[in-house]
């Protein structure tokens, strides 16, 4: 019962933050203007990673907009479909929901105001309100495997995923296909942080599974694990091994150590969703963003420049251009 | 499994034991003093929060720990406030902790750091590091067998991890061996007797309580400043109850204790290592199978071979002088 009154109480001091940042949002004549909300998930939105790619995006359409929006960290499961029917009855035109686990609860209260337009990111929701955006993890992975693979000297790398759920599954099929890809001979450790939610945020454990394949001889270590994977990328700093970060550019973090990120656009997603509700461009449906979208890629910048060599740039740069005109298949993951 | 694969599993195991042995041997004198004390795991997650967020403003790992063992303690009085002085009901207020601590630390690391309930990531120099002991290198490589367990298992932890391995003696020299230790197991069996002798039930269970935040916040600290480098929402993860499993495991006693938090750590241990790996004759086995391990120890060795686990006589009852 207290974490209930706690959950509802967050969720009326930030629903009141809104009303007082948003200018009058609750009055009738602002609730006809343009609202939009977010409900980020669990991993929180600074997890570095997933959740802040889309806290970045939101951000920027309020910086070219002039419009505040309205936000909601989810850190149970009941909150979901709570938050998204709070944010639809308080009058947002348009609500995204970040990350897949928000689709059932989407489902509902998509249903429940026809007249609310919803954005799902990471997963499919078929209803003719709702505008569906998932990503071809496996594309981007499949580079940053090849990477992972050029880089490691002992010819064996690792990925530890957060949730074990297709959507991470996919994650690592790509992975595996790239480093096969560059290195026919390499070896793969695979784990799983866990089952639950609770798995998007355990470092302490992420950092447990990184030391145990870094035993075993990997090098390169992948996570694909939103807050766990900040644990992934701390272990092999610490062991002085390469780690490639996920969802947003998170070579900052340890530079010199993570070799690169891979990159899936869920801020552009996230502003092309609000910003085509303002513009009335919005249109339901499905939407897949692959490389070719330019959805999904891998990162370079100053603080990975001394670990990428000018080979291993072209060769991905030269599978990139396969997969994009088609000439190399990339296996999804199937169930 | 070879042999340096056991000792990468050992060592993990020495890893994820440490904490687990701080907050058991907490338990154990807040238990032993009849105080019950289910608000380990609150108190973990304070002191990991109090950790990373000090060590982060001061850059000092040591004034992190400080504040943790602060926070600790601290935690701990409102405990022994509410249950020695106003004979509370010990379970309750342990809870209410638990359930404080959860909201309390990622609201406050929210209005304090604004990066969502998280603390900063911390740098290693604010970081406890790991210490080779001497000639760890020279010794793993030169004597068969022992060497390499030296190197890869005894050597290489932080000052915390060592500091745990001595906290075990230590408490079995204050509980069984000093004056303050025989009060201690006294006032957990039979407080009116103690209080008859002259001596303060109340006072001693202060004491008693004050060590155990100390521990707590320590343990807390490993897991921010030394395991990992921040504080996360929730990072305990339920260890501190685990912790207190291990104590009724040990029969409230230290040695059977750290043993008992060594079997938990090597079951986690394992469990890490078994994940994705073909194993001859058997296959892959699935991910959920082999996290349903240490649970399925943990009812095993509760249905039979641990025997009948006897708590401290007065523990959980608050001692109320006659009138």
């Amino acid at each position: 019962m207290k974490r209930l009154f706690k959950a509802l109480s967050i969720t009326a001091s930030i629903a009141a933050a809104g009303a007082i940042t948003g200018g009058m949002a609750s009055s009738p004549a602002a609730a006809q203007g343009f609202q939009p909300a977010i409900v980020f998930d669990m991993g929180g939105k600074f997890d570095k990673s997933f959740n802040e790619a889309a806290y970045v995006g939101a951000e920027r359409f309020k910086k070219e907009s002039g419009i505040e929006y309205r936000e909601f960290e989810v850190t149970q499961e009941a909150q979901r479909e709570q938050a998204l029917r709070t944010m639809a009855r308080r009058g947002a035109t348009i609500v995204v929901g970040v990350g897949f686990a928000q689709a059932s609860a989407m489902e509902k209260v998509a249903d429940e105001f026809p007249g609310t337009k919803f954005c799902i990111i990471d997963s499919v929701v078929e209803r003719p309100n709702v505008q569906s955006i998932t990503f071809k993890e496996h594309e981007g992975s499949f580079l940053v495997g090849m990477m992972a693979a050029m880089a490691s000297k002992t010819g064996k790398v690792g990925f530890v995923g957060g949730m074990d759920i297709p959507l991470i599954r996919n994650f690592a099929t790509g992975y595996q296909q790239g480093v096969k890809h560059a290195n026919a001979g390499a070896e793969i450790f695979q784990n799983m942080t866990g089952t639950t939610p609770a798995a998007w945020r355990d470092p302490t454990r992420g950092g447990e599974l990184a030391k145990s394949q870094m035993d075993r001889g990997a090098d390169v270590i992948y996570a694909a694990a939103g807050g766990t994977g900040l644990g992934v990328l701390q272990a092999v700093a610490d062991n002085k091994k390469l780690s490639i970060g996920v969802d947003s550019n998170q070579n900052h973090l340890h530079p010199g150590s993570v070799l690169t990120s891979m990159i899936k656009r869920v801020d552009v997603a996230v502003h092309n969703c609000m910003n085509s509700a303002k513009n009335g461009t919005w249109v339901p449906g499905s939407r897949v963003l692959g490389l070719k979208e330019d959805g999904v890629g891998y990162s370079l910048d100053d603080d990975n420049k001394a670990l990428v060599t000018d080979d291993m740039k072209a060769k991905v740069e030269g599978a990139k251009a396969q997969i994009i005109a088609g000439e190399l298949q990339v296996q999804p993951y199937k169930q | 499994m070879d042999y340096m694969t056991l000792l990468s599993v050992l060592d993990g195991t020495v890893r994820t034991a440490a904490p687990l042995v701080l907050a058991a041997l907490a338990g154990l004198f807040a238990e032993r003093s009849g105080v019950v004390d289910i608000g380990l795991e609150g108190k973990m997650l304070a002191g990991a929060f109090a950790a990373a967020a000090a060590a982060s403003v001061t850059g000092s790992p040591w004034l992190g720990l400080l504040a943790a063992i602060l926070a600790g303690i601290a935690l701990s009085m409102v405990h022994a406030y509410a249950t020695v002085t106003h004979h509370g009901n010990q379970v309750v207020s342990g809870m209410a902790i638990n359930i404080l601590v959860a909201g309390l630390t990622p609201t406050l690391a929210f209005a304090w750091f604004q990066q969502g309930g998280q603390t900063p990531i911390l740098q290693s120099g604010e970081r406890f590091q790991s210490i080779t002991l001497p000639l760890a290198d020279a010794l793993g490589d030169t004597i068969p067998v022992l060497g390499p367990l030296y190197r890869e298992v005894i050597s290489g932890h932080n000052i915390l991890v060592y500091a745990a391995v001595l906290a075990v003696p230590v408490t079995a020299w204050v509980v069984y061996r000093s004056r303050f230790g025989l009060r201690l197991r006294a006032v957990g069996e039979n407080p009116s007797a103690v209080d008859t002798a002259g001596i303060s039930v109340a006072k001693l269970r202060y004491q008693a309580l004050v060590i155990c935040g100390a521990l707590t916040g320590a343990a807390g600290a490993y897991l921010s400043t030394a395991q990992g480098a921040g504080f996360v929402r929730d990072m305990t993860a339920g260890m501190g109850y685990l912790a207190l499993a291990a104590l009724i495991f040990g029969k409230w006693k230290p040695a059977p204790t750290l043993a008992a938090c060594l079997l938990f750590a090597l079951a986690d241990a394992v469990q890490i290592r078994l994940q994705g790996v073909d194993i001859p004759g058997i296959g892959i086995i699935p991910v959920q199978f082999i996290q349903m391990l240490p649970y399925v120890l943990t009812v095993l060795l509760l249905a039979g071979f641990v025997g009948k686990a006897v708590a401290p006589k007065a523990s959980g009852i608050p001692y109320v002088k006659e009138r």
